[in-house]
């Protein structure tokens, strides 16, 4: 294995992450690393005879060029207890979220954690949860040396408020898993003593029929009480309601099956349907747990908690505290570092604060703000250290007075789905079959009939086929859309997504895309400017410096003297007699230009050369995927945070009915999602940052644009990853498929009754036939719905 | 032909221990993380060894 790794190393390519190594300042070992923070974890690794973490995959790691965060709130005894999961006076017991975790070295690495630092007692990954358990000794090492010690090793764990707060949202499928197999056991048992009853017993068999019954009796009785509760629980509170769902006639089937089989089995006048009882509640709880899958390594319910940090610096009486946010009061003197994001609405008192706003209104470039002037939550500095003073708190912020809002309030969404609507019709419909088949039998002075065609009219249309073929068809449509990279939070949201006639667009970071940028040079430059401009560059981690680069090619190397680089300002160097300057327009003391965006400024000896734009560029396929969408009679519109500066580029690509909204604040986006519903609009929201996580919830199905899904993302019903934007017309029309196959399979499972009533209505339904009804229409439904989705999914090339 | 009841208790019973198995293993935890044990276990122990070599 190690053999074929050592071939496959390319001299460009970086050993640790496989990042292209852009120029080979860091080499070790003869291996070439992309940055600094790779070769560490390189050295770290080998010295502590961990170099096996590069045997079981090639070019393991995850890049290192992140800043680190400030990390000593994990001192403060109150917000560790928050944080771990066990702790004594030695032990120590913590979960860390680490989405770095993506391949088999990463479990390896982990699991070896004791190695590295002997106080580390034992770690065990998660893969699927992205999650390591690590046991540690506290006394010989702090949490916070053991999350840098993380950190050295490239994985960062995800601390965030929503962690501490650590709701029990956890769903649990435990429950339902042991009435599965109770109900499995029960089903396999009275199948098995029901056969004699089938085949036929010899007249002096006939002793034993009496005691198979009481043994039926006994696995439905377990059956009744245990595994169907829920079902009985559901249509009692839909009743309640005035309701029907699909658990009315499902647990009135349930019931009168019991009940009459108990009636026959004690009176010992036949065998009762005992085992079409447990098969019927085996298959529909396994539906149920079809119906429930879950991701655990993406949460949809993320709201500005877990995109704040953990804790801030609060200065008091010249002392730097940590304190956790939901501590923080009004007045209180904050410090925010660069790249820090500020969590309440402030005052600022001190320093040069330039925010990036990008995440909370969509506006890409920094802001810069004075001194007294209001700081809104949700903003990145860059730059300096300011010092800044709370004036609300933060669950009254500007931005999180969002989450106070109504929408946010109502736990889920309410919508028809198909078979919510069906089992309505379908409920009174049995009825009146039911009774009418009695009452007909009750003239013709036949009580018995009349009886034995009640029941099992009810027993045999009990909609068991129905209740399947939902959740098997959405739950293969939900794997379909998982491997297309997009990520629906259940399975009521894709016919949801099928309901859907309006689309809007957010801009920034949705259509846009934050990794596919272009630079724009305004100006001339000669050869040896570009050298220069290469060779000053050269000294920046930052990411414009390394667009530059890109920009300019390949140029000789000067050697640069006197280098200095001013955060979130600029870079200036010196060659020879020349003097180079690159950054802002206040750095290079010039005024500012009609460019917006992030803009570099070239002065060479006092003089401005030109600047540099970095514009992102759209996603690709985007005029592709407007143009199918609108072919396929979808409403269109866009409506963004920010300013109209590429209007013209955007009515260009918009169909012309289309409305293009901009400057729209995140209440506004929220308003204007209500009046297109107003309008008896389906709106499907497609947005990325905070600001559009009031638009998402609104929407009747908000879907959030990441290129990383493990990063935060807003509160939303589906995640789709920037990857696999163009695929999106492809998935609005196989979401309609998928609700035609239920449909398809809702006319099958009729057929399977019609076949059945006409037997039942008669009063002369035989318990084996019942018994080989019911599994037959079930297997029927449920590799119909699976071979069907999978055959549109072929046809629509998602798989 | 008494037998007939006695074999029927017997695999009930089996069944039983089986179901009780499930129930132990689905609460301790047993299938919680269904995918990390199948990768854990193809990790060499005697790996140190060879690196140290390989390093030379």
């Amino acid at each position: 294995m190690s053999k074929v790794n050592d071939l496959t190393i390319n001299k460009k390519i970086c050993y640790h992450c496989g990042d292209m190594a852009e120029d080979t300042t860091y080499m070790l070992d003869d291996r070439p690393f992309c940055c600094l923070g790779c070769q560490t974890v390189y050295q770290i690794l080998n010295e502590n005879n961990l170099g096996s973490y590069y045997r079981y995959n090639t070019h393991p790691g995850k890049s290192q060029k992140v800043q680190k965060e400030d990390l000593s709130y994990l001192d403060e005894p109150n917000i560790v207890a928050k944080l771990v999961d066990y702790q004594d006076d030695e032990m120590v017991i913590m979960t860390f979220y680490i989405p770095a975790i993506h391949c088999s070295s990463c479990i390896w690495l982990l699991e070896h954690l004791y190695k590295l630092h002997p106080a580390v007692k034992s770690s065990q990954v998660d893969f699927m949860k992205k999650q390591a358990s690590i046991t540690f000794d506290k006394k010989g090492i702090s949490l916070k040396a053991l999350v840098q010690l993380l950190h050295n090793i490239g994985y960062d764990p995800k601390i965030t408020l929503q962690d501490v707060v650590k709701e029990g949202k956890k769903f649990n499928q435990k429950g339902l898993i042991a009435k599965i197999t109770v109900a499995g056991f029960c089903f396999g048992n009275s199948m098995m003593i029901s056969f004699p009853e089938y085949f036929g017993m010899a007249e002096f068999e006939r002793q034993y029929a009496a005691f198979f019954g009481y043994m039926n009796l006994a696995f439905g009785i377990l059956v009744l009480l245990y595994s169907a509760s829920d079902y009985f629980k559901s249509a009692w509170y839909s009743l309640k309601q005035k309701q029907l769902n699909l658990d009315v006639p499902l647990a009135l089937g349930i019931f009168v099956l019991f009940f009459r089989s108990a009636f026959e089995i004690l009176t010992q006048t036949g065998a009762g349907f005992m085992d079409t009882l447990c098969s019927l509640v085996f298959f529909i709880l396994i539906g149920k747990w079809v119906q429930q899958r879950t991701y655990y390594h993406i949460s949809f319910e993320r709201d500005y908690r877990s995109y704040f940090p953990v804790a801030v610096t609060v200065l008091e009486d010249g002392r730097e505290r940590p304190t956790q946010i939901a501590d923080l009061k009004v007045g209180d003197r904050i410090l925010v570092r660069n790249n820090e994001i500020v969590p309440a609405d402030a005052i600022l008192w001190k320093g040069t604060a330039s925010i990036d706003f990008s995440f909370v209104t969509g506006e890409s470039r920094p802001i810069e703000k004075v001194l007294g002037e209001i700081v809104y939550a949700g903003g990145r500095q860059v730059g300096e250290a300011i010092e800044m003073e709370v004036v609300k708190p933060v669950s009254q912020s500007y931005l999180t007075k969002l989450w106070n809002n109504e929408n946010f309030k109502v736990q889920e969404k309410k919508f028809d789905t198909f078979v919510g609507y069906i089992s309505k019709y379908f409920t009174i419909g049995l009825l009146c079959i039911a009774l009418s088949a009695a009452v007909f039998w009750l003239a013709g002075g036949n009580t018995e009939r009349a009886w034995a065609a009640f029941t099992a009219v009810l027993i045999i249309a009990c909609p068991c086929a129905l209740a399947l073929s939902s959740p098997f068809t959405l739950s293969a449509a939900l794997s379909i859309f998982d491997k297309n990279k997009l990520y629906i939070k259940n399975t009521a949201a894709i016919e949801q997504m099928a309901a859907i006639d309006t689309v809007v667009f957010d801009k920034t970071g949705t259509i846009s895309s934050p990794h596919v940028s272009t630079m724009h040079f305004e100006g001339e430059l000669s050869t040896r400017d570009k050298s220069l401009i290469y060779s000053l560059c050269r000294n920046s981690n930052h990411p414009l410096s390394r667009e530059i680069i890109k920009w300019l090619g390949e140029c000789t190397v000067l050697p640069v003297t006197d280098y200095e680089e001013i955060v979130g300002q600029g870079q200036k160097g010196r060659f020879q007699n020349d003097e180079i300057k690159l950054g802002s327009a206040t750095f290079v003391g010039t005024n500012k230009s009609p460019f917006e965006g992030s803009v570099v400024y070239i002065q060479v000896n006092e003089e401005i050369k030109g600047c540099f734009t970095l514009e992102q560029s759209w996603r690709k396929g985007l005029s592709e995927v407007v143009g199918k969408l609108s072919h396929c009679h979808y409403d269109l519109h866009l409506i963004s945070g920010d300013n109209e500066r590429r209007a013209e580029s955007l009515r260009l690509i918009f169909p012309v009915q289309s409305e293009l909204l901009f400057n729209q604040s995140p209440g506004d986006k929220l308003r204007r999602i209500g009046q297109w519903q107003q309008e008896g609009n389906k709106v499907c929201m497609l947005g990325d940052g905070l600001n559009d996580a009031g638009a998402l919830r609104e929407a009747d199905l908000g879907i959030a644009v990441s290129d990383d899904i493990n990063n935060f993302s807003p509160g939303c019903d589906a995640i789709l990853d920037g990857e696999a934007f163009e695929r999106l017309p492809r998935f609005f029309v196989f979401s309609k498929d998928a609700v035609k196959v239920i449909k398809m399979s809702f006319v099958i499972s009729l057929m399977y009754n019609v076949i059945g009533l006409s037997f039942a209505v008669q009063g002369t339904m035989s318990p084996l036939f019942a018994a080989i009804l019911m599994p037959i229409s079930t297997v029927t439904i449920i590799s119909f719905t699976s071979l069907t989705t999978r055959w549109y999914a072929r046809r629509r090339k998602l798989i | 032909m008494n037998i007939i009841f006695f074999l029927i208790g017997c695999s009930v019973f089996i069944a039983l221990i089986f179901l009780v198995a499930f129930f132990w293993a689905n609460r301790t935890g047993q299938h919680d993380d269904t995918y990390t044990p199948s990768v854990r276990i193809l990790f060499d122990d005697e790996v140190e060894g060879e690196e140290k070599e390989e390093t030379k």
